[in-house]
């Protein structure tokens, strides 16, 4: 039986690297992938804490998170694609028009 | 399910449900408009059903049975003050549910024929049933705040119906007019209304009725004189009477029956249920008898120049209600009760008369452009009118019937409601006070120009020659365009004709009874009905007195209507009004010009406040109102052209603010 903290570790460290990820590069693709890394790594210490204190609910949040993730993706990566073939590009940096 | 009680909710909702349903279907399905038979019986039959029910409920009925109540719900309830919708059927109302509910269905199907052409057939009967239920809610209101509902809602309803054909200005115009008017006269309602609430602790009837005791002699005044101002608005008294005479901008089934049988006559309801209020002041009841008296007179001598037939017929109204009223100061509810119900019948008949002459002068023009002959006429306009007699005999000898007994001739309907009234006046000025008696010389002068001006009328419209053809040489050969109208309209017309005829009985003097037969006999079943509920003056007049007035209004009604068949009779409308006006001179011009009235309060009122608005009000709102709202904004845009240059459009720079965001409130927590 792995410990509690183990989880929290993991999770910790899978969302400080998704963080990054989103901080850092400029893909949107790797961006998104970053976010969803965020997403999942919460929901990973929610599964944790709900097996830890034998309450049910954070494993039934989690799978709302998940639905509600799917649909984002489809929904984020149809943005990207949209994106793609107006500017032939995914940088983000490139993508400035909403400003002062 | 015949429980009286139970039946008037029903009585209520059925012309409701009549609204809803041709308001709504008609709304939505265009097929359904077109289906007028279908509309036409649905709008009638929602007036006719609560009709046989207001019969049932009056068989059974007594003097003095105890009013019949339906609680539906408690409707407002704040502190002390309570207002329930709850409905009542007593002496008093029922007789206004009758009418109302009775000549409304009738009315209703005269519509079926009148409005046939019309492409608003189903919107009008929506606003048709609207007006019934509004009016209903108004005279079954078992307070104060209910019947102010209806009063409101028959408002509404009359605004509505007056600007009926709204794509004409001038009309839209009128309806607008009517509805300011009125609301002048609300507000004065609306006070007297707080009023009593505040001495008496509740504004249901039974209660005010109660707690009369408890309002000061000068209040009662005040509440007497303001309630009575809401009825001048609503009954077309001086000083608001002004917009009744443009209300017949509005189609004439509609005149007929809010402009002439029920609406125009809630404020004569109003004053007879409060009877018990103003029998503690005498001022306010000589201030009623006043205005009344003057009324009746200034309208009569405008009735007297008009040339649109329903124009005189509408000053004639006002004149008829000043003389309703004349009677409530004079402390005779009963007579002017009276006076309400025959005025009703033989009204309502004259209009729906007039409104065949006018279905049929359009009939006229109609086949006239069908036949390439352009001719624009006015088609309510009395002088391209006469000898339709010959052309329209239902529509003559009804509207006759009519005018022979608004004219006061016995035995018809409107001479033993008319002397009654006269013989109450009398009755004030020796019991109350000698002004009543210049009042009755008034009245008289009202009676006589009341005979005159309404033969004057019939002889112009139906006899002689029909003068279309002289005034527009291209209309020569016309009158064989001219029609009666369908049994829709002439079986409203018969019926109300006859009732005028015969109305009169329900009110039969006592005093030629008893003068032939028993002494103690009572004929006068309005009387004997309504005595326990109202506040009648005693009427002390010694019989030949009585006889004397009887006698006297006989004798002015047929001396005028003598005139009027030596002048007018011999096809000389034109030539006689010439001689009218060359005789009274400037007084003809002043009626004809209806006493200014209209300039007066455009000068005095309208013009000041447009002014006032033009030059102060207008200056302060584009100064200080303007000026406020742009320097708000200017706020907004400056702040706004610095903080903008926050937005990047760098979506990692956005993502960093985020992360750095949350960092600093999670450190903050756990710091």
């Amino acid at each position: 039986m792995i410990s509690l903290p183990w989880f929290l570790g993991l999770s910790a460290v899978l969302f400080s690297i998704g963080t990054i990820g989103v901080l850092v590069r400029r893909n949107a693709i790797i961006m998104f992938m970053s976010v969803e890394l965020m997403l999942n790594a919460v929901n990973l210490s929610l599964v944790a804490f709900s097996a830890h204190l034998g309450d049910i609910h954070g494993q039934m949040l989690v799978f709302f998170a998940l639905c509600v993730a799917a649909a984002e993706a489809a929904v984020g990566l149809a943005i990207i694609i949209a994106i793609y073939r107006n500017n032939l590009t995914v940088d983000i940096t490139k993508i400035n028009l909403l400003r002062w | 399910m015949l429980d009286s009680a139970s039946l008037l909710p029903l009585i209520i909702a059925l012309p409701l449900a009549g609204f809803l349903i041709n308001g709504l279907v008609g709304l939505l399905s265009e097929t359904y408009r077109s289906r007028k038979t279908l509309i036409g019986t649905i709008g009638t039959t929602a007036a006719f059903i609560p009709f046989l029910l207001s019969v049932w409920v009056f068989l059974g009925m007594t003097p003095d049975s105890d009013p019949i109540r339906y609680h539906f719900l408690n409707w407002i309830s704040a502190g002390d003050f309570v207002s329930d919708i709850a409905w009542r059927a007593d002496q008093i109302s029922i007789l206004w549910m009758l009418f109302v509910t009775g000549i409304g269905s009738l009315i209703h199907l005269y519509s079926m024929g009148y409005m046939k052409e019309d492409e608003g057939y189903w919107k009008f009967f929506a606003y048709l049933n609207l007006f019934v239920f509004a009016m209903l809610n108004l005279v079954m209101g078992d307070n104060l705040l209910l019947l102010f509902l209806g009063w409101e809602g028959v408002g509404v309803c009359s605004y509505l119906l007056i600007g009926f054909w709204y794509q004409d200005i001038l009309k839209a115009e009128a309806a607008k007019k009517a509805f300011v008017y009125n609301r002048i006269g609300d507000f004065a309602f609306l006070i007297a209304m707080f009023l009593l609430f505040r001495h008496v602790g509740s504004i249901q009837f039974d209660a005010i009725l109660a707690g009369l005791g408890n309002i000061p002699a000068d209040t009662a005044f005040w509440i007497g004189l303001l309630m009575f101002i809401g009825a001048t608005g609503k009954s077309a008294q001086i000083p608001l009477f002004v917009w009744l005479p443009d209300a017949m901008a509005g189609p004439t089934p509609v005149s007929a029956l809010i402009h002439a049988a029920t609406m125009v006559t809630s404020g004569i309801y109003l004053v007879s249920r409060m009877s018990g209020l103003y029998a503690l002041t005498p001022d306010a009841m000589l201030i009623v008898a006043v205005i009344g008296a003057l009324t009746a007179l200034v309208a009569a001598t405008i009735a007297l120049t008009q040339t649109d037939i329903k124009r005189v017929l509408a000053y004639s109204t006002v004149s008829q209600l000043g003389y309703m009223f004349l009677a409530l100061g004079s402390g005779a509810y009963i007579a002017a009760i009276f006076h309400v119900i025959t005025h009703a019948f033989f009204k309502a008949c004259l209009f729906l008369g007039s409104g065949s002459v006018i279905h049929a002068m359009h009939h006229v023009e109609h086949e006239l452009d069908h036949h390439g002959k352009h001719v624009r006429f006015d088609p309510q306009d009395m002088r391209n009118m006469g000898g339709l007699k010959a052309h329209m005999p239902s529509t003559y000898w009804t509207f006759l019937l009519a005018t022979v007994a608004i004219a006061g001739i016995p035995p018809l309907a409107g001479f033993f409601s008319k002397d009654e009234i006269l013989a109450m006046v009398f009755n004030a000025g020796a019991t109350v006070s000698a002004i009543y008696y210049v009042l009755f010389a008034m009245a008289l002068a009202t009676a006589f120009l009341t005979a005159f001006y309404m033969f004057r009328l019939t002889y112009g419209t139906f006899h002689g020659a029909f003068k279309l053809p002289k005034r527009h040489p291209e209309a020569a050969g016309s009158e064989k365009y001219l029609h009666e109208s369908p049994w829709t309209m002439t079986a409203p017309l018969w019926i109300l004709g006859i009732l005028s005829v015969i109305g009169g009985f329900m009110g039969f003097p006592d005093f030629v009874v008893q003068t032939f037969g028993n002494p103690d006999a009572h004929a006068n079943w309005l009387h004997g009905w309504l005595i326990p509920n109202v506040s009648e003056a005693e009427l002390v007049l010694a019989k030949p007195i009585k006889w004397g007035i009887l006698l006297g209004s006989v004798l002015i009604a047929s001396v005028a209507v003598w005139l009027a068949n030596r002048t007018y009779g011999q096809d000389k409308t034109a030539e006689t009004d010439a001689t009218l006006q060359t005789r009274f001179g400037g007084a003809y011009q002043l009626w004809a010009d209806k006493y200014r009235v209209d300039e007066v309060y455009e000068a005095t009122v309208a013009d000041p406040v447009l002014k006032l608005s033009d030059k102060v009000l207008a200056v302060f709102d584009l100064k200080v109102v303007d000026g406020l709202v742009n320097a708000v904004a200017g706020l907004t845009r400056f702040t706004g052209s610095l903080l903008r240059y926050v937005q990047t459009g760098n979506v990692s720079g956005y993502a960093f603010y985020l992360v750095a965001g949350v960092l600093i409130v999670v450190g903050l927590i756990l710091f």
